[in-house]
Order: C-alpha cells, then sequence, then structure tokens
C-alpha cells in the first residue's frame, strides 16, 4: 500500500450529520413531481380528490336529514334503557373519565397534547348538546376527568396501585350498576338486558369479550403447549373446532345450545351472546398468543429453570410477559375485530349499535336516511378503533422503552 | 487453593456412568466424576464431544438415560422437588447469556431469590448491589441486558446465578460468544470466584484460565474421557495421542 493512501483517517473527531434543508418547493418537486408520470398522477389525483371532497360536503351540509341522528341519539347510545335509570351510565362514563384521567398522568405524561384534547372533549359535547341533564352530566364527566389528572399530576407514583385496583374493580362496578340488582323499588332496581342496547351494549359486548377471552386464549395456549397429552389435545380440538366455524354459528350455537347442555338454568340473552364472544374470541387469541410463546429463545426457559424457578413461575415471570409484548399489535387488531364483530349479534335479535340503525331506519319518520345513519354508524365504529389502536402504539412505544 | 481442595475431601458433585441418547445418537457414553467442594474443574474438547450437554446433566436441563448423578447428597431423578432443590443450589452461567430481557438488570438479579427462596425485595436488591459491585458495574444497575455490552451481560449472568448463594457454579462456555476485548473482564470475575472458594465446574477453551485456577482438568471426546490430571499434568505431560492433537490445535494460537 502506498504512503498517499493512509488507512487511518486523519480527522477522528465525531461530526454532525449532514444537514438536509428543505423548501417547500423542493418537497413538492420530490414527493409529488419528481418524474411525467409522478405529474400526471398528482393531478388526476387531486382532481378526483377535489369532486369526491366537494360531493361529500354539499351532500352532508346541506341535503343529508341530520335530524334522524340528533332525534335517536339516545337510542343509537344506550338503546331502550330506561330514562329514569340514565344517571347510572353516566356514572360509569364518569368513573371511567376518572379512571384515564389518574392513568394518564401517571402513564401518558408526555402526551400532553392528546391529553388536553381528551380533556377538553366533554366540555365541547356539553356546549354543543341541547339537552339540558345531559348537559350536566357532560361537565360532570369532564371534571372527573380533569381532577384524576390533576390527582395523579400530584402524587402520580403513590397513585399507581390504586389506578390498577381501580381498573380491575370498576368492571364489576360497571355491571353493577348497568345490571342494578334487587327489588325493583330498591336503590337500583334491575334494568333488564333486553333494554340494553345501541353503543352500551356494543361496549359491554366487547369488554367483556377482551376481559374474558384474553386469560382463556392464554391458558389455551399455555395448555396446547403442555407436555399432557390429554390437555394438549384438549386445547388443539377446541381451537381447531372454534376457528374452523364462522363467528355466526357460534354466537347460534350459544344462543341455542347453551340452555341444551345447561338444562333447568335460564341463561340471559344477552349472556348468551357474551359467552359465544368469549368462546369464539379465545380461539383466535390462543393462536395468536402461541405465535407470541414460540419467539421466546429456548436459552430464557433453561435460564429460568436454572434458577429453580418452577413452571408456572417460569411462565408467568419470564415467558408470558415476553410472550405478550411480541405479540401486542396483533392482540390489538384481534380486539379491533372483536369490538366490530360484535355487530353481528343483530343475527340473534340483540339491538347493539348496528341493531339500533335497523330500527331507526324503520321509523316512519325518517324512512330511506340509510346514508346519513350508517355515515353516524361508521363514524362512531371509526373513532372507537383509532382510539384503541392509538392506545395500543403508545404502550408498544412504552414497554420497548430501554430496550 | 488446590491444597484446600484435596483437604475438604467429601465430593459434592458424583457421577457414575452417566449415559445419555439424543434418539440413536449415543451422546455420552459412561462419564465418571468426582468434584470435591471448593474444586476447580475444567471440561475441554473438541465441538460435539458431549461436554455441554455434560454439564447440562449436572442441574437436570438435560436428562440422563443411565447411571447415577448425585449433587450434594441428592440424587437426581424425575422427582421434581429434588430437581428444583438441585437447581437452588447450582448457579449456571451460559455461552448466550441468557439474561431476562424485559427486566433491569437489578430485577434480574432479584427475580429468583425474591420468588425462589422468598426473600424480601430490600434484603434481595442488597444482595444485589454487593454482587454488582462484586463484578465491577453496580452502575449500570437500572439499566436493561440490551443496553449492556456482551461482556457486562455475561457479568450480570454471573451476578445472577450467585445471587442464589449457590454451593456450585456451573460454566458452559461462558466466553465463547463474546469480543476478544470483553474475554478477560468475565475471566477475572471466574478467576476471583475461584479463589473464594467457590466449587465450580467450568466448559471452556480459555486454557491460560485452565492453568492458572484449575485443579483438575477432564478432557472430553466422543463422549468419554479421554484424560484427566491436573494442568501440569495434561498439559506438561499428556498421556493420549488426542489430547496431544487437541492441545496442540488450542495452543497454537
Amino acid at each position: 500500500m502506498s504512503a498517499e493512501t493512509p488507512t487511518v483517517s486523519k480527522s477522528a473527531e465525531a461530526l454532525p450529520p449532514p444537514t438536509e434543508r428543505y423548501s417547500v418547493v423542493r418537497w413538492l418537486h420530490k414527493n409529488l413531481f419528481s418524474t411525467w408520470y409522478n405529474t400526471l398522477l398528482t393531478i388526476v389525483m387531486l382532481i378526483l380528490a377535489a369532486l369526491i371532497a366537494r360531493g361529500v360536503l354539499e351532500w352532508a351540509l346541506t341535503q343529508a336529514r341530520w335530524e334522524v341522528i340528533t332525534a335517536n341519539l339516545r337510542l343509537f347510545m344506550v338503546g331502550q334503557y330506561p330514562i329514569s335509570a340514565l344517571w347510572r351510565i353516566w356514572a360509569c362514563v364518569a368513573l371511567l373519565a376518572f379512571l384515564i384521567g389518574v392513568s394518564w398522568g401517571i402513564w401518558g405524561r408526555m402526551q400532553r397534547g392528546g391529553a388536553a384534547a381528551f380533556g377538553a372533549l366533554p366540555f365541547v359535547l356539553a356546549m354543543i348538546t341541547s339537552d339540558e341533564p345531559s348537559r350536566l352530566a357532560l361537565v360532570i364527566t369532564g371534571i372527573a376527568g380533569v381532577v384524576g389528572y390533576a390527582l395523579s399530576w400530584r402524587w402520580g407514583a403513590a397513585l399507581q396501585r390504586v389506578s390498577i385496583i381501580g381498573w380491575i374493580l370498576y368492571f364489576p362496578i360497571l355491571f353493577v350498576l348497568v345490571s342494578g340488582f334487587g327489588a325493583s323499588d330498591s336503590v337500583l332496581p334491575p334494568v333488564p338486558t333486553s333494554l340494553w342496547g345501541g353503543l352500551l351494549l356494543t361496549l359491554l359486548l366487547t369488554v367483556v369479550g377482551i376481559v374474558f377471552s384474553f386469560p382463556l386464549g392464554v391458558l389455551l395456549a399455555l395448555g396446547r403447549q403442555s407436555n399432557l397429552p390429554v390437555i394438549s389435545w384438549l386445547c388443539v380440538i377446541y381451537i381447531e373446532l372454534i376457528r374452523g366455524v364462522p363467528f355466526i354459528s357460534v354466537l347460534f350455537m350459544a344462543q341455542l345450545m347453551l340452555p341444551l347442555f345447561l338444562p333447568g338454568v335460564t341463561i340471559d340473552r344477552v349472556v348468551r351472546a357474551m359467552a359465544g364472544v368469549v368462546i369464539f374470541s379465545a380461539a383466535y387469541l390462543a393462536e395468536n398468543v402461541r405465535g407470541g410463546l414460540q419467539s421466546i429463545p429456548r436459552g430464557q426457559y433453561e435460564a429460568a429453570r436454572a434458577l429453580g424457578l418452577n413452571s408456572w413461575k417460569m411462565m408467568l415471570l419470564i415467558i408470558l410477559p415476553q410472550a405478550l409484548r411480541a405479540v401486542i399489535p396483533i392482540l390489538v387488531g384481534q380486539f379491533i375485530a372483536l369490538f366490530k364483530d360484535t355487530s353481528l349479534v343483530v343475527i340473534v335479535g340483540l339491538l347493539d349499535l348496528m341493531g339500533i340503525a335497523k330500527t331507526v331506519l324503520a321509523q316512519p319518520d325518517f324512512l330511506g336516511l340509510q346514508a346519513e345513519v350508517y355515515t353516524f354508524v361508521a363514524f362512531v365504529y371509526g373513532v372507537f378503533c383509532y382510539l384503541m389502536s392509538a392506545f395500543s402504539q403508545r404502550l408498544e412505544a412504552k414497554l420497548h422503552a430501554g430496550r | 487453593m488446590s491444597a484446600n481442595a484435596q483437604s475438604t475431601a467429601d465430593p459434592i458433585i458424583i457421577c457414575r456412568d452417566v449415559h445419555k441418547w439424543y434418539g440413536n445418537y449415543h451422546a455420552l457414553r459412561g462419564i465418571n466424576m468426582e468434584v470435591r467442594r471448593g474444586e476447580v474443574v475444567v471440561v475441554f474438547g473438541p465441538s460435539g464431544s458431549g461436554k455441554s450437554t455434560f454439564i447440562r446433566t449436572i442441574n437436570r436441563l438435560e436428562e440422563h438415560q443411565r447411571g447415577q448423578i448425585i449433587v450434594d447428597g441428592i440424587e437426581l431423578t424425575h422427582d421434581v422437588r429434588n430437581i428444583e432443590r438441585i437447581r437452588m443450589e447450582t448457579g449456571m452461567v451460559f455461552q448466550q447469556f441468557n439474561l431476562f430481557p424485559h427486566l433491569t438488570v437489578l430485577d434480574n438479579i432479584t427475580l429468583a431469590p425474591i420468588w425462589v427462596r422468598g426473600w424480601t425485595k430490600a434484603q434481595a436488591e442488597e444482595i444485589a448491589m454487593q454482587l454488582l459491585k462484586r463484578v465491577g458495574i453496580p452502575e449500570q444497575a437500572r439499566k436493561y441486558p440490551g443496553q449492556l455490552s456482551g461482556g457486562q451481560q455475561q457479568r450480570v449472568a454471573i451476578a445472577r446465578a450467585l445471587a442464589m448463594q449457590p454451593k456450585i457454579m456451573l460454566f458452559d462456555e461462558p466466553t465463547s460468544a463474546l469480543d476478544p476485548e470483553m474475554i478477560k473482564e468475565v475471566l477475572d470475575v471466574m478467576v476471583e470466584l475461584a479463589e473464594s472458594g467457590m466449587t465450580m465446574i467450568v466448559v471452556t477453551h480459555e486454557m491460560g484460565f485452565a492453568r492458572a485456577v484449575a485443579d483438575t482438568m477432564y478432557f472430553f471426546d466422543q463422549g468419554q474421557i479421554v484424560e484427566s490430571g491436573t494442568p501440569d499434568q495434561i498439559f506438561g505431560d499428556p498421556r493420549e495421542a488426542r489430547t496431544k492433537l487437541f492441545l496442540s490445535q488450542v495452543l497454537s494460537h
């Protein structure tokens, strides 16, 4: 090698990376008009987008009869849930806002913009609404959220355990409040499930589906890997059987077969639908969790066992935390699908958000307003799905911190 | 330490005629070994000779199919409680570190003492910090394994094994996955451990380490112990041709 080509670079000090200066024109040129066919594509797309936007806006602002939504808003939200008991739903919503506020202050301090938007939402809705009781309830909800956020901002670490307990307790509280108990003149008179409906029913089906199918799915996934042939075969049979049939048939089975299997016991129709959702979702969840389990290298099992951990502790402390973390995106995707699939309970005669939409369309005053009603329903589904996926991304970012 | 090891004479590990098959492949073909308390044993040999398989039968990560293994007076059988008792007394360090990536360094070390030994968190963390000082990286306690270098990870793995206060430490090629400049920092910790009187079985190709601290060396080939002896005998006057050949290949560079 000649002396002119030194193998050691002379400037060993760290240099900043080269900065690229971007102007609007350069950005446009690079991303939209780089070649003649890209230019053509851009222009065609712009024209198409403008035409569609104009059509949609014109319809939405001048032709659409949105009074079908405003007049039936309560129906869409809670179905035929009695007005006298509506405060219980609002109590659940306010408690939820409080818990979200507390949790946001503990785990989501970085997302202040999101917190502000979320916190302002009930107040904005309160200004829009024309219904006095709803306005009051929305304001209380907003205050509950803000108070929760402020509390956890002040005493964050100390509230961590409290908030986890709060979330765990929330689900039984929710069910006691929504369904009520005792005689019809008690503090919380029971509300028959036949009156539950709308978004309330959709969300309840989803929450129950997630909360119960998750542990069941994890157990099935572990069972499938069991060394005991009986257990692993039972799990395989269950998973493959359920995955082999459509969701609708599982729902029908739950409606028709459960009473046959349990004679003498009358099970509520909504509970039967919930059972159907759980049974179906657990089978898919088990397969997704199994994927996560298989991604854990053998060395993790060996290290755990070499330390003297027994099988249960090894699974709970070492393997499952890593396996579940690896499949968060898939699980959230599955939960979103579950949320949307609950609309199939229409088939067994329940009036969830989708079922209510059908009954509203049958009202003589609002015949032929499919576009307005389904647009609204799609919007509600869209908002909740977006929230779930945004939450999962935050969760992933949080759990991958430092690695 | 040699003399010290000789004087405390009762064996802590006894292996008699240990056999192991993988399907039809006969991986261990009658291993006999006795390890006394405080003895440092180095196991070496070509890859595929069964040395890793052998060390993993001692804490039952691999099951032996014939023969007897007795660790600290407990015979390894299918009895799960015996296996767990032996694992509590036996620390193991792996070639690939096998730290738990979802836990901090501190949590990696305190996990087993808390969940297996039933210590309080404070107690376990105090011991963990002492051990991290002993292996020279107390400042890394709050980091995750993925943020450490290979050498640091392996030192955490040693601390994690020591936290259970084992009577025996097993090392399965602890430096084979490390970059050359990190091998020494791990070997230094192991030398210090050997000098403190720990009973150790080390599978390694680090002949300098063997010469410095081993009491007995065993040369494995084709699932058998070909030759054993003190480092002086093995390096100075190996009897078997296979040992000579292998040593010449390992020591020539």
